[in-house]
C-alpha cells in the first residue's frame, strides 16, 4: 500500500505544494524521504507493538490534494450540543479548515489568532515559520512523516503574552465523504508567556464510508502558560483515527491533556510531552470505553529534561466483547532532571473473556534524586462490591454500571470545563448502558 | 416471618450448614452465637443470596415466599437487610448516589415514585443523626477510607434508610470500641418496632448487654444445637463453648 502513496507523491507533489503553503512545503520533501525510508509503522516496531494498523491502512482511500471544496455546511451536519459550553467554535471538514462566520467568535480577546495554517502563514509568516514543524520534523515516525508529506493545511491558534481565553476553543473535526476517504492535517498551537487556553477537539464522522484520519498537532506552551487539551472521540466503527499530539513545555508552564475514546473503529493516539523548563506541571489523562472489535492504543511519552517538574499520568480502560486496548507509558528522566516527581497509573477492566489489554510502563531514569512510580492493573469488576450493592436492593445490572462509572470517574474529574464534564459524564453513562453515545445532531453513529 | 427448615449449604464443595432450623416472628430479636467456623456468617450469606454459597437442601421462606429463589436485590427489596461483617469499600461511588439508587429501587419495587431530592436529603439527614454519623462521611465514596467504627455505623445508617423487616447483624460489634458499640446498639434499638425483627450474630455476649435478645441460639457444626433465653448468652460468656461441644459430640 505504501507504494501507491509513494507514487502518488512523486506524480503529484507539485499539486500538493500548490494547494498548501511555503512553511509546510519547505519540510515536505524531507518528510516524504523519511516516509520512503520508514514506511507505515508495523507491530514489529516497539512503539507500535499494540497498534496493528495493517487493515486500516490497506484500504484504497480517496484523497483531495487539489483541495476541491467539500459542499457541506458543518452547522447542518453537526450541531454540537454540549449545553452551556459557550465555546469559540471552529470546524475542520476532512483536512480543510472551514471558514465559518460565527458571531460568537467575534469576541476573541485582542491579539488572539485562530484560523487555518495556510491563512495565517500569509498574514503572519514569521510567527508560523518560527514554530511549524519544530517538534514533528525531529520525530522518526512513519505516520508523522506521512503527515508531513501529505498534510496541506491545519488548524492554527495563537494566544499572545498574558492573554487568557475566557472561553474554551472548540475544534470539531468532521469526516465527510461519499467514498472511502483519508484526511491528513497538521495543527499548530502557540501560547506565549503567561497565556491561558483550553482546546476541545471533537472528532466526528458524518458519512457511512471508511475513513482514515492522520492528524499531527504541535503545541508550544511558553513560560508560565497554562494549556488544556481535551480530545473527545466519538466516531463510527469504520474509522481509523491516528492522532499525534506533540507538546513542548517551557518553565513553570502547566498542561492538562485528556484523551477520551468513547467510540471508534481503530484509534492510535501518540502523545509526547517534552518538559524543557523547570517547575513544569503536567497531567495526562485518558479513558477508553471499547466494545465489539474496537482497537485503541495510547502511546504516551513524557520527557523530563529539566529539574523540578511534576508529571502525572492516569489512563483507564473498560473493554468489552472482542475489543483490544494498548497502553504505553514512557517516562524519561534526563541525568540533570533532579527532583523530578512522576507518577503513572493505568487501570483496566475487562468485561469479557475475549477482550484484551496490553499495557507497558517504560521508565528510563538517569537522575538519582527523583520520585517516580508506576502501576498497571488489569482485572474484572469487583464482585464483592457488586454483591454489597445488590444486598442494598440495587439490581445487578445497575450495580455493574455504577461500578464501571465509578472506575472512570477520576479521569472525568480531570476535565476542568464544567459543562464538558457534565456532558462527558452523561455520554459515558449512556455508553456504559450500551446505548448510543452519539452527540445529538449526529446522524450516522450506529 | 422467616422460616428456615433443614438448611444445608456448601462453599467450594465443603458443607458448612448441616440442617439448620430457625423461626423468626415479627418483634423478635434472635441472637446467634457459636465458636469460630460454626457457620454463623455462612447463614447470613445464604440468607442474603451470596452466590459463593450453594444451598443443597432445605427451605427458607420469608412471609411465605421462597427466599432461595429470589435474587439478592429482590431479597433486599422484600425487606431483608444484612449489616456486613466486613463492609466493602467502593471508590468512586458516593454515599449519596449509592443510597439514592438503593432507596429508589426499593420504592420502584413497591410501585412508589422516586423520592424528590429534597425529601431524600431530609431523610438522609434524619437517619444520619440516629447513628451520629459525620456529615463528611456521607459526602465521601462508600466506605472508602472509613475507620472500622465508621463502617459499622454506616451499616446501621443504611439499615435506617432502608427500613427492613428483618435485619441480620453479622458481627456488628467486632472492631468497635465501647462508645461506638453503644452508638451502634442505640441505633438498632431505636429502629426496633413490633413489626420488624433482628438476627444478631455475635461472638461475645457484650453486644447483648445493649441489644437484648428474646432468644439465644448456639450454632455449632452447621446446626443450632441449643436455644434459650438471654441468660444462655451469659452462661456461654462464663463457661465458653466447650461444654456444648462435648454435649453435642458426646451424643
Amino acid at each position: 500500500m505504501e507504494q501507491q502513496y509513494i507514487d502518488l507523491y512523486k506524480q503529484h507533489h507539485e499539486s500538493i505544494k500548490k494547494h498548501s503553503t511555503g512553511v509546510m512545503n519547505d519540510l515536505r520533501d524531507d518528510a516524504f524521504a523519511l516516509f520512503e525510508k520508514l514506511h507505515f509503522p508495523t507491530t514489529a516496531l516497539e512503539n507500535y507493538k499494540y497498534s496493528d494498523l495493517k487493515a486500516g491502512l490497506s484500504i484504497d482511500y480517496g484523497v483531495n490534494i487539489n483541495r476541491i471544496p467539500i459542499p457541506v455546511n458543518p452547522y447542518e451536519v453537526f450541531t454540537c450540543d454540549v449545553p452551556g459550553i459557550h465555546s469559540y467554535l471552529y470546524f475542520v471538514v476532512n483536512d480543510a479548515f472551514y471558514p465559518v462566520k460565527d458571531i460568537r467568535n467575534n469576541s476573541l480577546p485582542e491579539g488572539v489568532i485562530i484560523g487555518s495554517v495556510n491563512q495565517v502563514a500569509e498574514t503572519h509568516p514569521e510567527l508560523v515559520k518560527q514554530y511549524f514543524g519544530k517538534l514533528s520534523s525531529k520525530k522518526e515516525d512513519g505516520l508523522i512523516a506521512f503527515n508531513g508529506a501529505f498534510a496541506q493545511d491545519g488548524f492554527f491558534m495563537y494566544v499572545p503574552k498574558n492573554v487568557v481565553l475566557d472561553k474554551p476553543v472548540q475544534l470539531v473535526n468532521i469526516m465527510r465523504s461519499d467514498v472511502d476517504f483519508m484526511a491528513n492535517s497538521h495543527n499548530l498551537i502557540i501560547l506565549e508567556e503567561g497565556a491561558k487556553a483550553q482546546l476541545l477537539v471533537c472528532d466526528h464522522t458524518v458519512d457511512d464510508v471508511r475513513f482514515l484520519s492522520n492528524r499531527v498537532t504541535e503545541v508550544f506552551v511558553s513560560k508560565n502558560a497554562t494549556y488544556e487539551h481535551y480530545k473527545l472521540e466519538n466516531m463510527h466503527i469504520k474509522t481509523t483515527n491516528l492522532a499525534t499530539l506533540l507538546i513542548d513545555q517551557q518553565a513553570s508552564s502547566n498542561v492538562l491533556a485528556n484523551v477520551i475514546t468513547l467510540h471508534n473503529g481503530q484509534t492510535r493516539n501518540t502523545v509526547e510531552i517534552d518538559l524543557d523548563g523547570e517547575h513544569c506541571e503536567t497531567l495526562l489523562c485518558g479513558m477508553v470505553i471499547g466494545d465489539k472489535n474496537q482497537q485503541v492504543d495510547n502511546f504516551t511519552s513524557i520527557i523530563h529534561n529539566k529539574p523540578n517538574c511534576h508529571s502525572r499520568e492516569l489512563f483507564k480502560y473498560v473493554l468489552d466483547d472482542m475489543s483490544k486496548g494498548g497502553f504505553t507509558g514512557k517516562l524519561y528522566v534526563a541525568k540533570d532532571a533532579q527532583k523530578t516527581a512522576a507518577f503513572q497509573t493505568n487501570r483496566n477492566i475487562l468485561l469479557s473473556k475475549t477482550a484484551k489489554m496490553r499495557t507497558k510502563p517504560q521508565l528510563e531514569i538517569y537522575a538519582d534524586d527523583v520520585k517516580c512510580s508506576h502501576g498497571a492493573t488489569i482485572g474484572q469488576l469487583d464482585e464483592s462490591a457488586k454483591f454489597y450493592m445488590q444486598a442494598r436492593g440495587i439490581s445487578g445490572e445497575e450495580a455493574r454500571l455504577l461500578l464501571m462509572f465509578a472506575f472512570t470517574n477520576d479521569v472525568i474529574e480531570n476535565i476542568r470545563i464544567p459543562a464538558l464534564q457534565d456532558r462527558i459524564k452523561m455520554l459515558v453513562e449512556k455508553r456504559l448502558r450500551g446505548e448510543l453515545s452519539k452527540c445529538e445532531g449526529c446522524v450516522i453513529c450506529q | 416471618m422467616l422460616e428456615i427448615k433443614n438448611l444445608h449449604a456448601n462453599i467450594n464443595g465443603k458443607e458448612i450448614l448441616k440442617g439448620l432450623n430457625l423461626v423468626v416472628r415479627p418483634g423478635e430479636i434472635h441472637a446467634i452465637m457459636g465458636p469460630n467456623g460454626a457457620g454463623k456468617s455462612t447463614l447470613a450469606s445464604v440468607l442474603t443470596g451470596n452466590q459463593a454459597f450453594e444451598v443443597t437442601k432445605g427451605d427458607v421462606t420469608f412471609y411465605g415466599k421462597n427466599l432461595l429463589e429470589l435474587s439478592p436485590e429482590d431479597r433486599s427489596r422484600e425487606g431483608i437487610f444484612l449489616s456486613f461483617q466486613y463492609p466493602v469499600e467502593i471508590p468512586g461511588v458516593s454515599m449519596v448516589n449509592f443510597m439514592r439508587t438503593a432507596l429508589n429501587e426499593h420504592r420502584k419495587y413497591k410501585n412508589l415514585e422516586p423520592l424528590s431530592a429534597t425529601d431524600f436529603l431530609r431523610t438522609m439527614r434524619e437517619k444520619k443523626e440516629l447513628v451520629e454519623m459525620d456529615n463528611k462521611l456521607a459526602n465521601r465514596s462508600v466506605n472508602e477510607g472509613f475507620s472500622g467504627g465508621e463502617k459499622k455505623r454506616n451499616e446501621i445508617f443504611q439499615m435506617a434508610m432502608l427500613d427492613p423487616r428483618l435485619s441480620i447483624l453479622d458481627e456488628t460489634d467486632s472492631g468497635l470500641d465501647i462508645d461506638a458499640l453503644r452508638i451502634v446498639a442505640n441505633g438498632v434499638n431505636k429502629l426496633k418496632t413490633a413489626d420488624n425483627a433482628s438476627i444478631v450474630i455475635t461472638h461475645y455476649q457484650r453486644l447483648l448487654d445493649y441489644i437484648v435478645p428474646d432468644f439465644v441460639h448456639v450454632l455449632y457444626d452447621g446446626r443450632i444445637v441449643k436455644s434459650g433465653g438471654k441468660e444462655l448468652a451469659l452462661e456461654l460468656e462464663e463457661r465458653g463453648y466447650d461444654w456444648i461441644k462435648q454435649e453435642v459430640d458426646g451424643k
